[in-house]
């Protein structure tokens, strides 16, 4: 995995609501989700996951359900709730905003000031 | 999170743990395994795979504690964990584990057991109800109330009590049947047990309405303890007769088991009407006005309402009014009422205890700073581990926490250590009877305040000391430190754990001063002049009144028991003094005396207030008392002779000018009988260890007969052996008449109790000062010298000599240590004012006690540097720069 990018903070919680919003996951699932749309470039340690979701299950944005995986395990499968979901829409509006300000921030030469 | 749904996963995280860990293990174990299927599928055999899957997870409990941790209500398990943290780091640190433990064992004990004293002795004097309102006069105080009609009129005429009852001492020969033995009673007013609102054990007390007059009341109530111990338990000792002093008493009840009487460290056997004093106390008059024997304390609960400077002034109008009426009989001096128990020792007592208290709070201080400054070491030495934890994302709060817990837990054991042994020892001194023969007890035996007030000391010192590396702490950048390894700089800058010890050592340099002040004090005290001598002498306390004599037959059978005892072998001088020898049992009386030329006795005419003993012939030979001038008593100095006495140095100088000015000159006792001086003694010590110059005045037994008394024999037998003779001739002279024999000496500890106490007790905390001293020294030298082995070593490979060495080591601890010292003599010179109401003749301006100061301090220095200066002597350069 080459030129990960460290993750900054905060951004995590976003990730995996994007992730789990596109269908239920287990946790090994949500970090492949993760890995796989955004092209491999984020670095995350497998463990870090956990505290995060619990802490998403327990603000109630996330509810979990035992069931079995597609390699016919027991897995513990996350899915948004309600709130979650409304969480999830105002949290990516909010960070496409910070995104466009710092990109403009950023490109901004000379003259233009 | 809604609050039931927080509080329903706080109760899961609680109850159900293992579950939500059963759980959560499972989940992280099935992302390590589909992990693992996937590697699989990329061509490794499932054994690595796994463990691949395992190594990529990263750090598994870690995260699993964090997922804990965001489920919320984790205070327990965070402690639990810290706990466990602690226990395995202070593990690590058994010697210090050892000490901080141990010092805080003895600090938090000794606090407890002081506390422990001023709880049975200030805080909870009496054990009755409502205690708070109980308020009244005390034994000695001046204010006219040792008299019964005086009491009487205080009863009846008084705005501020609902009630007043008074109380005497009364030491009777109790026979219930031909085995008759000392016991020590309260002759209490009818009204007693109702104003003190208690209820009997078994059968009833008797009330106001059992008085009709004088002798009408042979009843008589047990103490608890003495219906155990004498009676053995026995419920139908109700109505029983038994003897007292040979007149038929009923016993009608027992009182309840906590109640001991109304005054602190005596312990009563029984209890009987004050009407019925006479009989077994002649000189407790109830109807002499004069008296001063009749009444001990007087006391009441106040009215509601009335507060206790009205009630003061109230009882001391009627003082007043009672010396305006009789001014012959009553002298009245202005009072205050104090709650009953202590009596006349309320205030020592409490300046004892509350010295204590001070002096082992002290203790508990410099332990905390001693603790504190290790600490403050403890956590330099981890300064690295807590900046790895601090740039690993830890918060400082966690780690701030865990520091707490450590020092909490160190805090505890060591206050529940110290509690054990406060409580074992308490238990000990409650049950102690310091004289054999006395009823003399110490009320303090634990109660659950104890408990609560240790537990509490524990935590406040363990936040005490355990706030001192906070700073350290939170100041810490992970970086630097990371960066520059451990070797925080030694610098010349004071720093607190400096600050700390310097305090330290103050504090234990007040408590050794305060100790040697004490310890000499006593000292000199023991070899004050006493105007007698106590070696080689025995004390035969004889009340014929136990025995039923009459008036008459008191003089002959007195002069028998002397003979008898003048017939032992090996007996130099026998004499008799009547109540008390001085210096026994803090039990004097005075007298006024008038100038010859005085016609108007009234109390306030009087030109000295000395003294008074009765003396036989012979008294002044068997004591050892020096005549000065003039004869003392012969068997013809009796009812038939002309009045005499004999004076001491000081009675004579203050009445007549001078000793020789006094033989053959004449003065007037209060009745306005004339006395010849016909003799002069040197002066002594008569009520207590601690009196200046008195005057007293000795008057011969046979012009003022009394029936209680003791006979001073002088004798260089073994006192054992003359005990036993003495006894076996008492015997011969009556078989039935309780005898008290015991050495003048032993007489004398009680006298000196509270100076041995007080001197016991500064010893032992000056001791405890003395090794928290050590350990800090000790400490604060180690530490600097192990930091600074490294540069010690380059000093010595550049050839620096071993004095330089140890200078550069040890200056440091040496300097502070002086500082510490100085300032703390200087406290403990002027701490020892206070110590001078408590111990006899504690003057701090004593050159030895100065010089010991100094010497002890130095002397712990040099012990306490010793090792660590061994240490840096013997640093191997090589080898030491080779390691690093």
């Amino acid at each position: 995995m080459p030129d990960q990018a460290q993750l900054l903070p905060g951004t995590l919680d976003l990730l995996i609501l994007k992730a789990v919003s596109l269908g239920p996951l287990h946790g090994y699932g949500v970090l492949l989700r993760i890995a796989q749309i955004t092209g491999q470039a984020l670095m995350i340690e497998q463990g870090a996951l956990y505290p995060a979701l619990f802490r998403l299950v327990r603000q109630g944005w996330l509810k979990a359900e035992w069931g079995t995986s597609d390699n016919n395990r027991r897995a513990k499968f996350y899915e948004l709730t309600a709130t979650g979901r409304k969480r999830f829409t105002e949290e990516t509006e909010s960070w496409n905003r910070l995104a466009v300000a710092m990109t403009t921030a950023l490109a901004a030469i000379a003259e233009e000031v | 999170m809604s609050l039931p749904a927080y509080i329903r996963s706080l109760f899961g995280r609680f109850f159900y743990r293992s579950e939500v860990a059963d759980e959560m293990e499972e989940e992280l174990l099935s992302h390590v395994e589909h992990r693992a299927d996937d590697l699989e599928r990329s061509g490794l055999d499932r054994v690595t795979a796994e463990r691949r899957a395992r190594i990529e997870f990263g750090a598994h409990e870690r995260y699993k504690e964090e997922s804990f941790e965001t489920l919320g209500g984790n205070f327990f398990d965070t402690l639990a964990r810290d706990v466990r943290l602690a226990l395995r780091v202070l593990r690590k640190s058994p010697g210090f584990l050892v000490a901080a433990v141990l010092t805080l064992a003895l600090a938090i004990g000794a606090n407890a057991v002081v506390f422990g004293i001023m709880n049975g002795i200030v805080l909870r004097p009496l054990n009755v109800p409502q205690v708070e309102t109980l308020l009244g006069t005390h034994y000695g105080d001046g204010s006219g109330f040792q008299s019964y009609a005086n009491y009487l009129d205080l009863r009846d005429h008084n705005h501020s009590f609902e009630d007043v009852a008074a109380f005497n001492m009364a030491f009777v020969g109790l026979d219930k049947g031909n085995d008759p033995a000392a016991a020590t009673g309260f002759a209490a007013t009818g009204n007693y047990f109702d104003v003190l609102r208690i209820h009997p054990y078994l059968g009833r007390f008797f009330h106001a309405s059992d008085e009709h007059g004088p002798n009408s009341a042979p009843y008589l109530v047990l103490t608890y303890a003495y219906w155990h111990s004498r009676f053995q338990d026995d419920p139908g000792v109700i109505g029983r007769v038994v003897q007292l002093d040979r007149h038929p008493y009923t016993i009608i009840g027992v009182a309840p088991p906590g109640f001991q009487g109304t005054i602190l460290f005596v312990a009563p056997d029984f209890f009987m009407p004050i009407d019925n004093q006479e009989q077994v106390a002649p000189e407790g008059s109830l109807t002499a006005r004069g008296s001063i024997h009749s009444i001990f304390d007087t006391f009441g609960h106040l009215k509601p309402g009335v507060t206790p400077a009205q009630a003061t002034a109230d009882v001391n109008a009627i003082g007043a009014s009672l010396a305006k009426a009789y001014p012959k009989e009553v002298s009245h001096q202005a009072t205050t009422l104090l709650r009953p128990g202590l009596t006349a020792f309320t205030g020592p007592a409490r300046a004892f205890v509350g010295g204590l208290m001070l002096l082992s709070g002290l203790i508990l201080l410099a332990a905390c700073a001693n603790l504190g400054s290790l600490f403050a070491a403890h956590a330099a030495d981890r300064s690295r581990e807590v900046a790895l934890r601090l740039a690993l994302g830890s918060s400082r709060n966690r780690i701030l926490r865990q520091l707490m817990t450590e020092a909490l837990l160190i805090s505890l054991a060591g206050g529940a250590l110290g509690l054990m042994a406060s409580v074992a020892l308490l238990r000990k001194i409650s049950v102690w009877q310091p004289f054999a023969g006395a009823p003399l007890h110490i009320p303090v035996s634990p109660d659950a305040k104890l408990y609560i007030v240790a537990v509490a000391l524990a935590v406040l010192s363990g936040f005490l000391f355990g706030i001192v590396p906070v700073r350290q702490v939170l100041r810490a950048n992970p970086y630097e430190i990371v960066k520059a390894g451990s070797s925080p700089r030694l610098g010349r800058r004071l720093t607190l754990r400096d600050i700390l010890l310097v305090l330290q050592i103050a504090i234990c340099a007040v408590l050794v001063t305060s100790s040697m002040v004490a310890v000499r004090g006593l000292a000199r005290s023991l070899k004050s002049d006493f105007g007698f001598e106590p070696r080689n002498t025995m004390l035969l306390g004889a009340n014929l009144g136990m025995a039923g004599y009459d008036n008459d037959r008191v003089l002959p059978t007195q002069k028998r028991l002397m003979d008898a005892m003048a017939s032992i072998p090996g007996v130099e001088s026998v004499g008799l003094v009547n109540n008390y020898p001085p210096l026994v049992y803090t039990a004097a009386f005075r007298a006024n005396m008038f100038k010859d030329e005085t016609r108007d006795m009234n109390n306030a005419n009087a030109a000295s207030a000395p003294y008074k003993y009765e003396v036989s012939p012979g008294y002044f030979e068997a004591a050892g008392t020096h005549f000065l001038a003039g004869r003392s008593f012969d068997w013809h100095d009796d009812k038939n002779g002309p009045p005499v006495a004999i004076a001491n140095a000081e009675f004579a100088r203050k009445m007549f000018g001078s000793v020789t000015d006094a033989i053959g000159k004449f003065c007037r006792r209060q009745n306005g009988v004339r006395v010849q001086i016909v003799g002069v003694v040197e002066s002594g010590k008569y009520l207590g260890i601690t009196d200046q110059q008195e005057p007293a005045i000795f008057l011969p037994t046979l012009q003022a007969p009394l029936n209680n008394g003791y006979l001073v024999v002088r004798s260089r037998r073994d006192p054992q052996e003359l005990a036993a003779a003495m006894r076996s001739k008492a015997r011969e002279v009556d078989s039935g008449l309780p005898v008290d024999i015991r050495s003048w000496n032993d007489m004398l500890s009680v006298v000196l109790f509270p100076s041995r106490m007080a001197t016991a007790s500064l010893g032992v905390l000056g001791f405890m000062g003395a090794m928290l001293s050590i350990t800090g020294i000790f400490g604060m030298a180690a530490y600097s010298v192990s930091k600074r082995l490294r540069e010690l070593g380059i000093r010595m490979a550049l050839g620096a000599k071993r004095t330089e060495v140890l200078k550069a080591a040890l200056g440091r601890a040496v300097r502070l240590l002086a500082i510490g010292s100085a300032t703390g003599l200087i406290l403990g010179i002027l701490a020892s004012k206070v110590l001078a109401s408590i111990v006899y003749q504690a003057t701090s301006r004593d050159p030895l006690v100065l010089a010991g100061v100094v010497v002890a301090m130095a002397l712990l220095g040099v012990l306490a540097t010793w090792i660590p200066a061994q240490r840096a002597l013997a640093v191997n350069p090589l080898i030491l720069l080779r390691e690093d």
